[in-house]
């Protein structure tokens, strides 16, 4: 991994130092932010896939079992606790992730791809279809939970969640990052440019990808529960194609270098969404079509490839 | 004579037509350099995808040290000891030349951190070392795509070393190394396999490589072996001088 360069260092500071700001000088903004940085969370799962050269089409299921974790538990078990929230939901994924990723991870791009799609599908289907359980499309309301067995007023409380959700990002970002400078996260790089060697240095490819995949399925837990919360409703939509669509959209735009890609991503297009749909109505798709063709034609790193400098120059 | 490491007995497998390999025995002894010769086509690339597991033989059986290894994936037989160098090289092209003998280091430890930054693994030291044997050294800050073909070549050996085997298997060790290298290259290498205790097998076109580093050579014909021996008398033999030498 090169070094990051002093502009990059300095972005992200400023970029904490905004989040943590930003809810303070514009309150309405509390809960837009936290979306911001819980979506980052779900795409930096999708960046760990892409650094193996595999996308998953099909990773809003484990964004949509955070979110139903967490949905199931106020409706068949009582008020929970934030805490709580976030151990069971991405543990429940982090499952999941570990029996689906045990099959997919037999298959490479395309195939990859496509079964990850098909395993999602099938978990919406079920959201939809079974409707005394889960109120079908409907979905299910989230009561907002105690902090460690606070109670908090709805205004109150969306400062908490905020500069929470600021903190398990910083957390997980520099858990992730370490991930990826890791012999791990190198040998994920190593099935992308050339799985037979690694083979033949006596690594299995299939548990490598194993261990990115079932931390990709824990981030993408965590971030549905978080968004879950913050929304205070978990629908089927959370594990629809178009959500899991809409991850890798965001990583693309962001960069999958490193792990500020995720979070750069996701501010754009969150607040592209916030503001185009406003003013434009149905046309914030169009805005955010437009933004993805430029970065892939002119800024292929996406948003952070914009501070990093040419690899050769960060070489050490 | 020292014990065989890798007994092969009658590998046979034929793809279409072609008949790659047609009941071919081999020991492989330890402490040996053997090399491997023959027209292309005649099966010597296939013996080495046989016996690491790439291919499965359609009959016989390959053993390491007495043990079936015949029906095992190669990761299973790189572990049991027995490492692979390719004709082509097989790097990770996007990383650096450190960052591909690192990943080695961690696969050969066998203990694969999630959380350790790969740059301060504990191998480090070991691989430089191993850089500058091969003479890479100056290239291993340099992503593997930007060296030219012959740096590869050594790299992709280096790799195979830093896997501590007890047999390395080479295809045209010296292909795409300058001719004038060659010789420098095959000195350093063979001093560095006898000095680690390492056994090898080469496929070769070079005569003089072969008479200068093989204890004993191989003579692949048309998916069978012609013939076996020292390389003096091998080398004399009037058909293979015929068939294989051209002269």
């Amino acid at each position: 991994m090169p070094r990051a360069t002093l502009a990059a260092r300095l972005a992200i500071v400023a970029a904490i130092a905004l989040a943590v700001a930003l809810p303070i000088v514009m309150p309405s903004w509390a809960t837009l932010i936290t979306l911001i940085l819980a979506k980052g969370i779900v795409v930096l799962g999708i960046i760990i896939l892409l650094q193996a050269g595999q996308v998953s089409f099909g990773h809003a299921m484990f964004f949509g079992v955070g979110a139903y974790a967490v949905a199931f538990w106020g409706k068949y078990v009582g008020t929970g606790d934030l805490l709580l929230f976030l151990v069971v939901a991405p543990a429940a994924a982090t499952l999941l992730g570990l029996l689906v990723g045990l099959f997919v991870v037999r298959y490479r791009e395309i195939f990859f791809g496509m079964l990850n799609l098909a395993f999602s599908m099938v978990l919406w289907s079920l959201l939809e279809k079974m409707f005394h359980y889960t109120n079908g499309a409907d979905g299910i309301r989230v009561a907002r939970p105690t902090l460690a067995g606070l109670a908090f007023t709805p205004e109150t409380f969306q400062y908490v969640l905020v500069y929470l959700t600021l903190g398990l990002v910083l957390i997980v970002a520099y858990g992730v990052q370490r991930y990826l400078d890791s012999p791990s996260g190198h040998m994920l790089r190593a099935i992308k440019s050339n799985e037979t060697r690694l083979e033949y240095l006596g690594v299995s490819a299939r548990r490598v990808l194993l261990v990115g995949y079932v931390i990709s399925a824990f981030l993408g837990g965590l971030g549905g529960a978080l968004v879950a919360v913050a929304q205070q409703i978990a629908t089927p939509e959370f594990a629809y194609w178009t959500k899991s669509g809409e991850f890798v959209f965001i990583a693309i735009l962001g960069g999958v270098a490193n792990a500020a890609g995720a979070f750069a991503g996701s501010a754009v297009f969150e607040f592209v969404r916030f503001f185009a749909a406003a003013k434009l109505a149905n046309a914030w798709q169009l805005i955010l079509g437009v933004v993805l063709i430029a970065i892939i034609m002119f800024a292929p790193g996406g948003l952070i490839g914009l501070f990093r400098r040419d690899a050769t120059e960060t070489r050490r | 004579m020292s014990r065989a490491l890798i007994s092969a007995r009658n590998l046979s497998i034929r793809f279409g037509g072609v008949v790659a390999a047609d009941g071919v025995d081999l020991d492989v002894f330890e402490g040996e350099n053997l090399a491997i010769i023959g027209p292309n086509g005649a099966g010597k690339t296939t013996f080495l995808n046989i016996t690491t597991g790439y291919l499965r033989p359609q009959a016989g059986t390959v053993s390491y040290l007495g043990k079936d290894i015949t029906a095992l994936p190669p990761r299973e037989i790189t572990r049991l000891g027995i490492a692979r160098a390719f004709q082509i090289p097989q790097l990770f092209l996007d990383q650096t030349v450190l960052e591909n003998m690192l990943i080695a280091a961690a696969a050969q430890s066998g203990r694969i951190s999630l959380v350790r930054p790969l740059h301060e693994s504990p191998g480090r030291g070991e691989m430089e070392a191993l850089l500058d044997l091969v003479g890479v050294r100056a290239y291993a800050d340099r992503k593997a795509f930007e060296l030219p073909e012959g740096q590869r070549k050594l790299v992709d050996i280096a790799l195979a070393l830093a896997l501590k085997p007890k047999v390395l298997l080479m295809d045209e060790p010296t292909s795409g190394v300058a001719s004038s290298e060659k010789l420098g290259v095959m000195d350093i290498l063979t001093r560095a396999l006898a000095t680690q205790k390492v056994s090898s097998v080469f496929v070769e076109h070079d005569m003089d490589m072969v008479e200068r580093y093989a204890h004993r050579v191989a003579v692949w014909s048309s998916g069978r072996i012609q013939i076996v021996g020292p390389p003096a008398e091998v080398l004399a033999d009037a058909d293979v001088r015929a068939r294989v030498i051209g002269i």
